[in-house]
C-alpha cells in the first residue's frame, strides 16, 4: 500500500499520467516473447539437425525413400506451406476485426497441418512395417542410429505441429474446440489399429492437449485479438520453417533411387 | 493494436511467396531425387535452398521485415550466432570422436 501511495504523489506531483513507454524492440510483449521462445526452440532443432546431418555425411547411412516416400512427403510439404499461407490470411482478417474470416482461415490452417500430421503418420506407419524402430534399422546393422535419429527429429516436428493445430483450435474456437479435440482423442484411439504406436502412444498427446486446453480456456477466459492471432501464426510458421530444413536432409538426402 | 506492425502491403506479395516456396521446394526434390550431387556437395546445396526457403517465410510470413530494425538485427544476429558457435564446437568434436577409443 506504501508503494502506491508513493507513486500516486510521485505521479500527481510530477503531472504525469499512467502512459506506457514506447516498446524497445518496437513491439508487445507477447510478440517478443514468443520470438524469444522460437529462437531457443530453433536451437533445439538446429542441433538435432547438425547431428543427422553429421550422421548422413560421415556414416553408411541407408536410402530407404523410394518414389512414394518422396511423392508423400512433397505432399506433406506443399500443405505446410498452403498452411502458411492461409494463417498468413488469417492475421489479416483479425487485423480488420473479420471474425468470420479469422475463424475460416484458422481452420483452414488446421486442416492443412491435420492432414500434414495423417500422411506422416502414415509414412511412419509403412517405416514400422518395414521394420524400422528407434532402435532398429533393418536397411544397414552398422548404422543402427537411423531409426532413433529419424524418429526423434520427425517425431519432435510432429508432435510441434499437433500442439500447433490445439493452439490454433483454442484461438479460432475457444471453448468449442474442447468436445471436438475430445472427440479427436476418443475417435482416433478406437479408429487406429491396436498394433499401431499411434493406438499406443501417439493419441495421448490430444488427450494431454485437451487438459492443458481446458485449464487455460477455464482460469483464463478471454476473448482472442489480432495479437493472438498474430502471435499464434508466429509459431505456425515456425513449424514451417522447421519442415523446410528437415524434408531435405532427411528425405532428400536419403533417396532411393 | 497501435503496435501492430502495420504497413501498406497487398495480400498478392504473399501468393507470390507461397508460389516461389513451391518452386523452391520442386527444384529441390528435384536435385534430391535426381541426386544430381554427391552427398556432401548435395548437403550444402540444399541447406543453402532451405536457407533461402527460411528467409522468406520469416521474412514475409513471419512479419520480421516490416518489424523494428533493432528487433530484425537482434535476432537475427543471435541465432546466427549460435549456430555457428554450435557449427564451430560440434563437427570438430564429432570428427575427433571419431577416431578415438581403443585401437
Amino acid at each position: 500500500m506504501a508503494d502506491a501511495t508513493l507513486q500516486h504523489n510521485a505521479a500527481a506531483v510530477h503531472g504525469v499520467g499512467g502512459e506506457y513507454e514506447a516498446p524497445l524492440l518496437g513491439a508487445y510483449s507477447k510478440k517478443v516473447g514468443m520470438w524469444l521462445f522460437l529462437a531457443s526452440d530453433s536451437l533445439t532443432f538446429g542441433a538435432l539437425l547438425f547431428a543427422f546431418s553429421y550422421n548422413r555425411i560421415y556414416s553408411a547411412w541407408p536410402t530407404p525413400f523410394g518414389k512414394e516416400s518422396i511423392i508423400n512427403a512433397t505432399v506433406m510439404t506443399a500443405c505446410l506451406l498452403s498452411s502458411s499461407l492461409t494463417m498468413v490470411l488469417a492475421v489479416f482478417a483479425a487485423q480488420r476485426h473479420d471474425r468470420t474470416w479469422t475463424r475460416n482461415w484458422l481452420l483452414a490452417t488446421m486442416g492443412f497441418g491435420t492432414a500434414f500430421i495423417v500422411l506422416h503418420g502414415m509414412e511412419w506407419t509403412k517405416l514400422m512395417g518395414e521394420g524400422m524402430m528407434p532402435w532398429k534399422n533393418p536397411w544397414a546393422d552398422s548404422v543402427p542410429q537411423f531409426g532413433g535419429t529419424f524418429f526423434t527429429l520427425t517425431g519432435m516436428h510432429m508432435l510441434h505441429v499437433t500442439i500447433g493445430v490445439i493452439y490454433l483450435g483454442v484461438v479460432a474456437l475457444r471453448k468449442w474446440f474442447l468436445p471436438i479435440l475430445a472427440a479427436c482423442w476418443i475417435g482416433g484411439y478406437f479408429l487406429i489399429p491396436s498394433n499401431s504406436f499411434f493406438h499406443q502412444y501417439g493419441i495421448h498427446v490430444l488427450g494431454l492437449g485437451l487438459i492443458v486446453a481446458t485449464v487455460i480456456l477455464f482460469l483464463k477466459p478471454k476473448d482472442y485479438d489480432a495479437h493472438d492471432v498474430e502471435v499464434s501464426g508466429l509459431y505456425w510458421h515456425f513449424v514451417d520453417l522447421v519442415w523446410m530444413f528437415i524434408f531435405p536432409l532427411v528425405y532428400l538426402l536419403s533417396t532411393k533411387v | 493494436m497501435h503496435d501492430v506492425a502495420t504497413h501498406d502491403d497487398s495480400k498478392g506479395q504473399y501468393f507470390w511467396v507461397w508460389g516461389a516456396l513451391l518452386v523452391l521446394t520442386g527444384v529441390e526434390v528435384w536435385l534430391g531425387y535426381r541426386q544430381v550431387f554427391e552427398p556432401v556437395r548435395m548437403l550444402e546445396v540444399l541447406l543453402v535452398l532451405s536457407v533461402i526457403k527460411s528467409a522468406l517465410i520469416i521474412g514475409y510470413f513471419m512479419h520480421l521485415k516490416f518489424e523494428k530494425a533493432l528487433m530484425r538485427w537482434l535476432l537475427v544476429i543471435s541465432v546466427t550466432a549460435c549456430f555457428v558457435i554450435m557449427y564451430f564446437f560440434f563437427f570438430p568434436d564429432a570428427d575427433r570422436i571419431i577416431h578415438l577409443g581403443v585401437k
